[in-house]
């Protein structure tokens, strides 16, 4: 005789009950904190890419500094050394969201990087003798081949960042499994709650990297 | 006239290795000058330090009779600044052993590119100088396409195009041919035969393909070990070596 029924452990009644409230948890907050701290980790994690690569050492080294420094901590507990650090009335929603964004563009600048240090030196060196002008020359020519390069591993990120979100309860905000914990208390229906917030996830995570494959597809030469 | 090329005491070393050491030599305007000799004899870093890929360690390049990338200021040798190097260097063009096309654009872009942000050309006429120029090398049909489309000869025609836009006075050839099946080698030098035979572009030829260095250039320069071993008439050089080393070159590689 099994330990537990089907029954006992599953609702059908109460997943439907819940499943409202954690897909709006969902929507407002995961998907929104992800899809801003992408933006924010892509053209940050870009940004500090390019500073390390093109400026001299006395700035690219201290970057470097802040950025293993950035890659080093846990996020949870920037999240929660930022709140303590902006003025009370700030929206933490957002606060959470610009962290996540920068903790990320760390691990995408390293990506950055390594795409660009894959681009042949036969493109610099043909560049060179067309005498095309050093930006020319990234944005017409190194980027195109580092952004095909880094594609791949920016989408993991942002799968990865997406799995991060419920970090966001350190600083209450009401992310998904922050919900699906109270809906938890309420009801006592766990197994439902955790259940649905866990397909949630990967569902939108199979989502990304289909999405991410298309991208990579459509940038083929 | 002063030398199209001027090398003067140039030194370039690696490390601690000496590529070249006290070179000089003159390439007269339009004159073709192809470089023999075995691997390491310094023939690629010559035109690699001419398209300022490389920085020369010691002496001069004079380019038309100006300075490279170091002049010589009260008997001191001076590095120039890049905007005025880059300035002598638009008038050079150079043709890859691995062609180096950028695969991200088309045939045409290729071709365009440096057309439209270096010469400041319009659009239209970077499309019509590229596209006549894609039909001199027989791949105007194409232009369309993106290299990866291409097979290596048809790349390399694409890159000798790509450097005949820019109008170079000095075209720097580095083993045009050595990446290529033995079929494809023929087009590839038909092409720069026809360059050779139609314009007056100087040039300076790292090759073995010793029936093509006689057909197309003035002079031969036999390099070992950084030295130019011997020099003359193709015809000279390649048929009556009056060198040993030369001599056993020319029977390894025939």
């Amino acid at each position: 005789m099994p330990a537990i029924t089907f029954d006992q452990f599953w609702s059908w009644q109460a997943a439907a009950d819940l499943l409202p409230e954690l897909l709006t948890a969902f929507v407002k907050v995961t998907l929104l904190v992800t899809v801003v701290g992408t933006i924010v980790a892509v053209v940050l994690g870009l940004s500090l890419a390019l500073i390390t690569q093109v400026t001299p050492s006395v700035i690219a080294r201290p970057v470097r500094w802040v950025m293993d420094v950035i890659r080093m901590t846990p996020l949870i507990v920037q999240l929660v050394f930022a709140s303590f650090l902006v003025p009370v009335d700030w929206n933490l929603l957002w606060v959470g969201t610009v962290v996540i964004g920068v903790h990320y563009s760390t691990y995408m600048a390293e990506s950055f990087i390594a795409g660009i240090g894959s681009v042949d030196r036969g493109q610099w060196e043909a560049s060179r003798a067309l005498s095309l002008p050093q930006a020319r020359t990234w944005r017409a020519i190194v980027l195109p081949q580092a952004m095909r390069a880094t594609l791949p591993s920016l989408g993991n990120w942002t799968i990865s960042m997406f799995k991060d979100t419920p970090y966001l309860f350190a600083i209450s905000v009401l992310e998904m499994v922050t919900v699906a914990q109270q809906a938890g208390n309420n009801t006592f229906r766990y197994n439902e709650a955790f259940t649905i917030a866990g397909l949630i996830f990967l569902v939108a995570s199979l989502v990304t990297a289909l999405a991410v494959r298309r991208l990579e597809k459509a940038l083929v030469y | 006239m002063p030398p199209v090329i001027r090398f003067e005491g140039v030194q370039k070393k690696f490390g601690d290795h000496t590529v070249l050491s006290g070179l000089n030599f003159d390439v007269a305007p339009g004159e073709r000058v192809t470089l023999i000799g075995p691997s390491g004899s310094g023939k690629t870093t010559i035109l690699r330090l001419v398209m300022t890929l490389e920085e020369l360690t010691d002496g001069y390049i004079w380019i038309d009779g100006k300075p490279l990338t170091h002049d010589r200021r009260d008997g001191k040798r001076i590095r120039l600044r890049e905007k005025q190097v880059a300035a002598t260097r638009k008038q050079i063009g150079m043709v890859f052993q691995h062609f180096n096309l950028f695969p991200n654009m088309s045939v045409i872009d290729n071709v365009t590119e440096a057309q439209v942000h270096v010469l400041g050309r319009g659009k239209e006429e970077a499309r019509d100088r590229g596209l006549a120029l894609l039909d001199q090398v027989g791949l105007k049909d194409r232009a369309e396409e993106h290299p990866s489309r291409l097979s290596g000869g048809q790349k390399q025609r694409v890159a000798i195009a790509r450097a005949l836009a820019m109008d170079p006075k000095i075209l720097l050839l580095d083993e045009v041919t050595s990446a290529l099946d033995p079929e494809l080698v023929g087009d590839v030098l038909a092409v720069l035969r026809d360059v050779a035979d139609t314009t007056d572009i100087s040039m300076l030829i790292v090759t073995h393909e010793m029936q093509f260095a006689r057909d197309v250039s003035h002079k031969v320069m036999m390099f070992d070990g950084g030295q130019i071993v011997e020099q003359g008439a193709p015809t000279d050089i390649l048929a009556n070596p009056t060198h040993e080393r030369t001599r056993k070159f020319l029977d390894s590689i025939l």
